[in-house]
């Protein structure tokens, strides 16, 4: 596939494993998806099914040695990632391409002012003078809201609120201007009001910046406030993938369909809330066939021994089903009925 | 940080009057007299009579006691019973500078080579310098200070004449009381940084650092190391008594003129002006030692906030 010129990254049959007690853990298994320009890609899942695992293989941050990208290709504005030296790839880290971690309580270095933290990473890779980089920290806190940023340069992690510290690590995600940033649940472990707060300031800061934005998460709450496109991701692997639309009202996987299922409508009588049963495969093992097979209300033989292709459903959207084969169409009208 | 120096200046005090008291206490516990044996003459019960007013010994012991503690807030310990021709300041005066070059010198190496030992042990986890580290901090740890000196004195200074035995005229006679007093605490000190580095470059702060692209080494000495020096800091305060309490025996093995020689000698001769002199120094001195210890870990761990409650 050769790059189209608006992709900002472009991610192809990515594998990564683990080394672990009682053998390897196929943590990613064959993942693909890009990412254009501005625009924010979310992967939605279930914990354990490899989203930070695909964050940090774009980051460049599988912990080595025991962690691997198996195979696969990772293309950032045209240059393969996989393929770069650990230097090289240091100057890609935290100015071209950002992250911004779950739990802001433990991402920062508790020892360290904010004021060194938030600068160490552009005096390091820009070379510019600590007096620039100074002004252009109190810039970004400003920036995610936080005002008297003189003052709370000299501050240290444990004297902000965990919402107060999400921002700070977003300042520090934003101060080299990347392209693209990679937030892994940065909402996970904040309370409800902060959340909200802070998914505002991503969307205010994508308009001001028009940076791209990969957003991990597990709630599709925060998917339906931030996603243009999202991906479905269980087990290792996407399952499905499409526009904000095509996910939410025309799922076309039945574990897509689960997890719509089992959000609480409040709008409907609560029987009909359905939590998906079952638990995911074991990544040790991965199954043959559909690794969603075990817990699919419409599994068939073909599903248990042969892995279901990726499947237009229509325009950009694919989903990864065996009912979406043509010689399934009499069996998908029963489902829809179902 | 004002009123922690206050609240900690009070409590030295405090303690150090405890201190005393016991020192009082323990030293008219010790049976005989100082004059019972002066430097091998035995003395007229007149002579022993005459000295022992001189010294106030005669005294009641809480009169003995408030002489003792003002000559202690004072500084005026006045002069040795066994050699009256010097103070106890001019003893402290000449054995101190000599100690606190071995003990300092012993402090400085312990925790310089011990972090580095540390240190290397847990960027190569596992791997040969990591085992090497380790075999040679369980060796630091199990030998005793005096043992390890007498093996250096047979084989440096008997065996192969490359370093003088004892006393105390420069760097060469420095080298082997500094590595028998160094190395123990040496030990502990590479295996607790191996094991905090360990642990610290686990944490997801490690990790937002190279996230940004630095390079390991800003991340090992800037991220890590700090965090990973919390709990050495901890045990420096009982580090730096051991090597204290070492310098005693490592000084009468090298035969180095410190302080601890006084110490002991005192001890042996019920010299009560000396044994009081160098007991209030030491404890004075290790006292604020922990201080410094307080203030280091302060300044590492900003979130111990000196100046609230609970230290
Ligand atoms: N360092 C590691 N060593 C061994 N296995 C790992 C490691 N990191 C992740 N894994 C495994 O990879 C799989 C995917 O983990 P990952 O962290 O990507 O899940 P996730 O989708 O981010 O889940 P969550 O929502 O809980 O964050 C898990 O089965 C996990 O056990
Ligand atoms: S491939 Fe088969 S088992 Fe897998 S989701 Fe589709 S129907 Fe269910
Ligand atoms: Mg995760």
């Amino acid at each position: 596939m050769s790059r189209s010129p608006d992709k900002l990254l472009e991610v192809e049959n990515l594998h990564v494993s683990f080394r672990a007690q009682g053998g390897e853990v196929h943590a990613v298994r064959g993942v693909a998806f890009d990412v254009a320009q501005g625009e924010t890609l979310a992967i939605v899942g279930e914990s354990g099914c490899g989203k930070s695992v695909t964050s940090l293989a774009v980051m460049g941050l599988i912990p080595r040695p025991h962690g691997k990208i198996v195979a696969g290709s990772i293309r950032f504005k045209g240059t393969e990632l996989t393929a770069l030296s650990a230097k090289k790839m240091r100057r890609i880290q935290g100015t071209d391409l950002s992250m911004i971690f779950q739990d802001p309580m433990t991402a920062l270095n508790p020892t360290l002012t904010i004021g060194s933290q938030l600068t160490e990473g552009i005096v390091y890779q820009k070379k510019i003078s600590r007096a620039a980089a100074y002004q252009r920290a109190i810039d970004m806190l400003e920036m995610v809201g936080l005002s008297n940023g003189a003052q709370r340069m000299k501050q240290y992690p444990h004297q902000f609120s965990g919402g107060m510290r999400q921002r700070i690590v977003i300042a520090m995600a934003l101060i080299c201007r990347p392209s693209l940033i990679i937030a892994d649940e940065p909402t996970t472990a904040l309370d409800v009001t902060i959340q909200a707060q802070i998914l505002e300031l991503f969307d205010q800061i994508q308009k001001e910046t028009g940076v791209s934005m990969i957003m991990i998460t597990h709630d599709l709450g925060v998917v339906a406030k931030t996603a243009d496109r999202v991906a479905v991701m269980y087990a290792g692997k996407i399952v499905e993938m499409g526009s904000k639309r095509d996910i939410f009202y025309h799922a076309s996987h039945p574990y897509t369909q689960a997890l719509l299922n089992a959000i609480v409508r409040l709008d409907l009588p609560s029987d009909t809330l359905k939590p998906i049963e079952g638990a995911p495969p074991d990544l040790f093992a991965p199954p043959e066939g559909c690794s969603f097979c075990e817990r699919c209300p419409f599994a068939m033989e073909v599903c248990r021994h042969v892995q279901p292709p990726a499947t237009t459903v229509d325009g950009h959207h694919t989903a990864a089903c065996w009912l979406l084969d043509k010689r399934a169409d009499g069996i998908r009208q029963k489902v829809e009925n179902y | 940080m004002l009123r922690f120096v206050l609240r900690r200046f009070l409590a030295m005090i405090l303690t150090l009057w405890v201190i005393a008291t016991l020192t009082f206490l323990l030293m008219h516990a010790i049976p005989g007299s100082p004059f019972n044996n002066l430097n091998g003459k035995v003395l007229s019960d007149a002579a022993v009579k005459n000295l022992e007013s001189h010294y106030h010994i005669d005294q009641p012991l809480p009169i003995q006691y408030l002489i003792y503690l003002k000559s202690i807030a004072t500084f005026t310990y006045g002069p040795s019973i066994k050699q009256p021709s010097q103070t106890v300041n001019d003893l402290l005066g000449r054995g101190f500078p000599v100690s606190f070059e071995l003990g300092l010198w012993s402090l400085i190496v312990a925790v310089l080579s011990g972090i580095i030992l540390g240190l290397f042990a847990a960027l190569k986890h596992n791997g040969l310098i990591d085992y090497v580290a380790m075999t040679l901090a369980v060796f630091g740890i199990s030998i005793p200070n005096f043992v390890l000196a007498t093996l250096l004195i047979q084989e440096f200074a008997v065996n192969l004449h490359v370093l003088p035995a004892g006393t105390w005229q420069g760097v060469s006679y420095m080298i082997m009381p500094i590595i028998a007093l160094a190395t123990g605490p040496m030990a502990i000190i590479a295996r607790l940084i191996r094991s905090s580095m360990l642990e610290v470059l686990t944490q997801d702060y490690i990790r937002t650092a190279q996230a940004k692209g630095l390079s390991p080494f800003i991340i090992v000495m800037k991220h890590a190391l700090k965090n990973a020096l919390l709990p050495v800091v901890t045990v420096l305060g009982t580090l730096a008594a051991s090597i204290l309490t070492g310098t005693f025996v490592i000084e009468k093995i090298f035969a180095i003129p410190g302080m601890g020689k006084y110490f002991v000698d005192s001890i042996n001769s019920r010299d009560y002006p000396v044994i009081m002199g160098t007991t209030m120094f030491y404890s004075a001195l290790l006292i604020f030692m922990l201080f410094l210890v307080d203030l280091a870990y302060g300044w590492l761990d900003p979130r111990i906030k000196l100046n609230k409650e609970g230290k």
